[in-house]
């Protein structure tokens, strides 16, 4: 009796970790970084002929229970690394990379140009954000302000 | 100063046009072939890389047909109008058979579970490479579904069909090159 208190025990303990081990996928989950390769659009916005016979051939890959990971798998080796959303790092597939990261690079030396510009046309230091005062007026609001501390 | 923060954007602006250019350039639709066998020209094929054997292992090429007038036909089974088209096409195979010449499909862009039910649906016997994701046919300048290029037995590219073939054009087409010497 003990010996199968243990074991259900330790089904009801080990059982949860199992199925975490291997998640399941599903096909909207997958759609979205699949491509249509007749379309050029991705899977889960397709209507295409083709896009229906992907959809077919990943709906099978799940229902004999492949990861995520394996169907896309899968997928590449039936049609090709094309059949992925994500571009590949090689050929013209490439500028996909590096063009966003080139435009934020450009775009934050022209706020930086622009932002020395500004500074440079607003004077730079805290005293030069005014007239200056003549010789004379400034010994008059010294000797103002002097009285004042008397 | 003006002068000093324009310039790098200008340079991006150039970039950005240059790459959009190359972009079109390089995506679009390849006429060379259509404009050749107009002509009544005969050209070398676009490319004749090697591409996997549907339903087996290893790869296969034009080369491995060179002698042979080769029926290329570009199908995939989800395509309503090269399934239409199969039957007459493997009535071609049957022909070009008996007269040193062959079919060669050329399967786009599907599993090859998919494309073997077909085989089997239509009774195919003709060989048939894959085109995983249409780049091979993309060099022969293809626009749609179903093509058909016919190779003469110097391994040149005699004409195109960018449509389904008919019947007429079949027997049109392939006797004159049938009776060419190797």
């Amino acid at each position: 009796m003990r010996a199968l208190l243990a074991a259900l025990l330790a089904l009801a303990v080990l059982a949860p970790a199992a199925a975490a081990a291997t998640p399941r996928t599903s096909l909207p989950d997958v759609e979205d970084e699949v491509m249509c390769l007749e379309c050029g659009t991705a899977l889960n916005v397709s209507t295409s002929a083709v896009a229906d016979q992907e959809r077919a051939f990943i709906a099978e890959l799940i229902a004999a229970g492949k990861t995520k990971r394996q169907v896309k798998a899968a997928l590449v080796a039936e049609y090709g690394p094309r059949v992925l959303a994500e571009p590949s790092d090689e050929g013209f597939d490439l500028t996909a990379w590096l063009v966003p990261v080139l435009a934020a690079l450009g775009a934050l030396a022209l706020v930086g140009l622009t932002a020395r510009r500004w500074r440079r046309a607003r004077g730079g230091g805290p005293h030069d954000g005014g007239p200056r005062l003549d010789p004379d007026d400034a010994r008059r609001l010294d000797a103002e302000l002097a009285a004042f501390d008397r | 100063m003006r002068a000093r923060v324009y310039w790098p954007v200008t340079v991006a602006a150039a970039l950005l046009v240059g790459l959009l250019a190359y972009g079109l350039t390089t995506t679009g639709t390849d006429t060379t072939l259509d404009a050749a066998t107009a002509k009544g020209e005969r050209v070398a094929p676009p490319t004749g890389g090697a591409l996997p054997v549907l339903g087996g292992n290893g790869s296969g090429s034009l080369a491995d047909y060179k002698g042979k007038v080769v029926l290329v036909n570009v199908w995939a089974s989800w395509c309503e109008p090269c399934r239409d088209e199969l039957p007459l096409i493997q009535r071609a195979h049957k022909t070009l058979s008996a007269r040193g010449g062959t079919v060669l499909g050329i399967d786009v862009k599907e599993n090859s579970g998919a494309a073997l039910e077909a085989i089997d649906e239509f009774g195919l016997t003709f060989p048939n490479l894959r085109d995983r994701d249409g780049s091979f046919v993309r060099e022969w300048g293809q626009t749609g579904y179903p093509e058909n290029y016919v190779i003469d037995r110097q391994g040149r590219v005699a004409a195109v069909r960018r449509f389904p073939v008919t019947q007429k054009w079949l027997d049109e087409t392939l006797p004159p090159l049938l009776d060419e010497a190797a």
